[in-house]
C-alpha cells in the first residue's frame, strides 16, 4: 500500500449554483475509476473540506464518463453574489479536492 | 436525415464574441444561441433597472449583433439570446432601433413572463410556499429585500417565436439549454413528448452554453496540451432528427474538442446526473456516450429523458449586506508574517473605530486566498510576496467603507516593505440567492410571445 495525491490520478471541474458547489472528478480509465469510487467516499470529501463546506456532501456516479460527482452544500459562503471570498464561484474547489491523498 | 447546426455564443455577460465570427464564417451554422445570464447577472441588471427603467438587459448584445449580423444575414443565420435579462421588451426596442439605423430588415421576437417579482403575493395566495428549495427556509425572512424573482422558462415559447418567423429571439430568464433546444425542436420537428430526443437536445445545449469551457477553456486535465487558447473556437453542434449529435468547432480555431474537454463540461453545475431537471424534460446523463470520431469531433448519443417536471424553478435575489474590502502586498523576507501582523493591526483598529461587521474574511493572497484552509503550509515561510486581503460584510455602504480607510496608514506605520497599494476599493452590495419552485401552470399562464419587424 502506498499513498497518492488525487492530482496524480484524476482531473476535476467545479461549478456553482447558489450556495451549492459541485466537483466532478474524472478518472483516466476503468481501474482508476473503481479505485476512486472505493477511496473517495462522501465521508472523506466531507472531512477534506472542513472549514469551507458548512452543509452536507453528496456523491453521484456517472460511470459512463468515468466520473464521480460531489455536491457540496453550503460550500460558497452564501453563493457567488453574496460571498466575501476571493474564489466566490468555487472554481478552484476542484483543485482543492485534488490535494486529497488516497491509498492505492 | 435532416439536421441543424447551432453555434454556441457567449457563456456570460462580458464574454468575447470574436470566436462566434469564426463559427459563422467557417462553421456552416444556421443558428447562434447565446447565454448572457449567470445567476448573479440578474443582480447587476436589477441595479441598472433601478437607475433607469429602460435598462435591465445585458448591454453587450446590441454591439455584438451589429458586429455579427453583416456576416450572419447573407448566410440566413438566426439568433436566440437570453440577453433580455429583466427587461426583454426594452432590449427589443434597442435592437429594433439599431436594426433600423443600420438598414437591416429583420424580425425580432421577444419572450415575456419569466419575471414573477410582481406576482409573488398571487403565487402565495394560490398556495405556492416559495420556501427556499435547498434549506426549506420561509421566504418571509427575505421578502422585503427581494430585488428580482425570475422563473426558468423552457424552450416552448422560444420555438413559438421562431415558428412565427423571428430572425432574432430575445428572452429573459430561461433554462440555459433551452436556448439551444428551441432551434432543434423548430428545425427537426420534435414533439414535446419525444423525451429521449429532448434529453439529447438538452445535453447538447448544456455542452454549448458555456462557450470556451467545452473547447478546452478552464480545462482541468492536461491544460498544457490545449493549443492556441488565444484564438479559441466556441463549440458547434450538429444535431440530427433522431437526436444524435456531433460537437465540433470551426476549422482553424484554437482549443480542443475531445472526450476529456466535453466530459468536464457535461457535469459542470450538475448535481444528480441521473436526474438533471429542466423545464422541458428530466434528463439521465448516465446513459449517454461521448465518442471521438475525428480530430475535434465528438459524437453524443444515448441520453435518455423522462417527462418534464410539474414544478418550474424560480431564482430570486435579495439584498444581503454590503462588502467592504482592502488589499496590501508585503515582500520577502517573512512576507506572510508581515501580512499577518498587518491583519492584527487592522483587527484592533476595526474594534477601536467601532466597525460593525457581520462577517470578516482574512485571506493571504499568494498563500491561501483561493484554497483557504486547504492551502499547503509547506512553503509559507519563504514566499516572495503575500497580499493581505480583508473583506467585511456590513449593514450598509457607509459602515463597509470604514475598512478601506484603515489601510493607507499601514504604508508608513505598519510592518515593512509594501507594494501594490492600489487605492481604495468601492464597497459593493451583496446579493443572496433564493431558489424556489412553483407549479408549471401558474408560470406558463403569463408567458407571452411577440414578433415585430424592424
Amino acid at each position: 500500500m502506498m499513498k497518492k495525491q488525487l492530482v496524480e490520478l484524476a482531473h476535476a471541474r467545479s461549478g456553482d449554483k447558489g450556495d451549492i458547489a459541485n466537483i466532478a472528478l474524472f478518472a483516466p480509465d476503468q481501474a482508476t475509476y473503481d479505485l476512486l469510487a472505493r477511496e473517495v467516499t462522501t465521508e472523506r470529501v466531507q472531512t477534506h473540506f472542513e472549514g469551507i463546506v458548512t452543509g452536507k456532501v453528496e456523491r453521484f456516479e456517472a460511470p459512463n464518463v468515468l466520473a464521480l460527482n460531489f455536491v457540496l452544500h453550503g460550500a460558497l459562503n452564501g453563493g457567488a453574489s453574496r460571498s466575501l471570498r476571493s474564489d466566490a464561484l468555487g472554481k478552484s474547489l476542484s483543485s482543492a479536492l485534488l490535494r486529497m491523498e488516497i491509498e492505492v | 436525415m435532416k439536421s441543424v447546426r447551432i453555434a454556441g455564443g457567449l457563456g456570460f455577460y462580458g464574454d468575447s464574441w470574436r470566436p462566434i465570427k469564426a463559427s459563422i464564417e467557417r462553421g456552416n451554422v444556421q443558428y447562434v444561441a447565446s447565454d448572457h445570464l449567470a445567476e448573479l447577472t440578474l443582480a447587476i441588471l436589477q441595479k441598472d433597472r433601478q437607475r433607469d427603467p429602460n435598462l435591465g438587459y445585458t448591454r453587450d448584445f446590441a454591439p455584438m449583433l451589429i458586429d455579427l449580423l453583416p456576416i450572419a444575414i447573407p448566410r440566413g443565420i438566426k439568433f436566440v439570446l437570453n440577453a433580455g435579462g429583466l427587461n426583454p421588451m426594452a432590449a427589443r426596442e434597442v435592437l429594433l432601433g439599431a436594426l433600423k439605423k443600420f438598414g437591416m430588415k429583420l424580425k425580432a421576437g421577444v419572450v415575456l413572463g419569466d419575471s414573477v417579482l410582481e406576482r409573488l403575493d398571487e403565487l402565495q395566495e394560490v398556495g405556492v410556499s416559495l420556501a427556499h428549495m435547498d434549506t426549506g427556509a420561509d421566504i418571509a425572512t427575505v421578502r422585503d429585500r427581494l430585488l428580482f424573482a425570475s422563473a426558468y422558462l423552457g424552450a416552448r415559447p422560444l420555438v413559438e417565436a421562431i415558428d412565427a418567423g423571428a430572425d432574432i429571439v430575445l428572452t429573459g430568464r430561461v433554462a440555459d439549454a433551452a436556448l439551444f433546444l428551441a432551434p432543434m425542436v423548430h428545425e427537426l420537428g420534435w414533439r414535446w413528448d419525444d423525451w429521449d430526443k429532448l434529453a439529447q437536445g438538452i445535453v447538447v445545449g448544456h455542452l454549448l452554453e458555456c462557450s470556451g469551457q467545452a473547447t478546452g477553456g478552464n480545462f482541468g486535465g492536461d491544460w498544457r496540451s490545449i493549443p492556441n487558447l488565444a484564438h479559441i473556437g466556441y463549440p458547434i453542434a450538429e444535431v440530427w432528427e433522431n437526436g444524435d449529435a456531433v460537437i465540433s468547432k470551426a476549422p482553424g480555431t484554437g482549443g480542443r474538442v475531445n472526450f476529456e474537454t466535453l466530459r468536464e463540461q457535461l457535469l459542470y453545475e450538475v448535481h444528480d446526473p441521473r436526474h438533471y431537471i429542466t423545464p422541458d424534460v428530466e434528463v439521465d446523463m448516465t446513459t449517454l456516450r461521448l465518442d471521438e470520431i475525428a480530430p475535434d469531433e465528438v459524437r453524443v448519443t444515448g441520453a435518455t429523458g423522462r417527462p418534464a417536471p410539474e414544478l418550474f424553478k424560480i431564482i430570486a435575489g435579495y439584498e444581503d449586506g454590503v462588502m467592504g474590502q482592502a488589499m496590501l502586498g508585503y515582500a520577502w523576507p517573512d512576507a506572510l508574517a508581515k501580512a499577518q501582523l498587518a491583519a492584527e493591526i487592522i483587527h484592533q483598529q476595526m474594534v477601536e473605530v467601532g466597525l460593525q461587521a457581520e462577517e470578516v474574511v482574512v485571506e493571504y493572497m499568494g498563500y491561501n486566498s483561493i484554497h483557504g484552509p486547504l492551502a499547503d503550509p509547506t512553503h509559507a515561510r519563504d514566499l516572495n510576496e503575500v497580499y493581505l486581503r480583508i473583506a467585511v460584510r456590513c449593514a450598509d455602504k457607509k459602515e463597509a467603507a470604514k475598512l478601506g480607510r484603515l489601510f493607507p496608514p499601514l504604508a508608513l506605520s505598519g510592518p515593512p516593505f509594501i507594494g501594490g497599494a492600489g487605492g481604495m476599493i468601492e464597497p459593493r452590495g451583496l446579493l443572496g440567492i433564493w431558489p424556489t419552485l412553483a407549479p408549471r401552470a401558474v408560470i406558463e399562464e403569463y408567458i407571452r410571445v411577440s414578433v415585430e419587424e424592424s
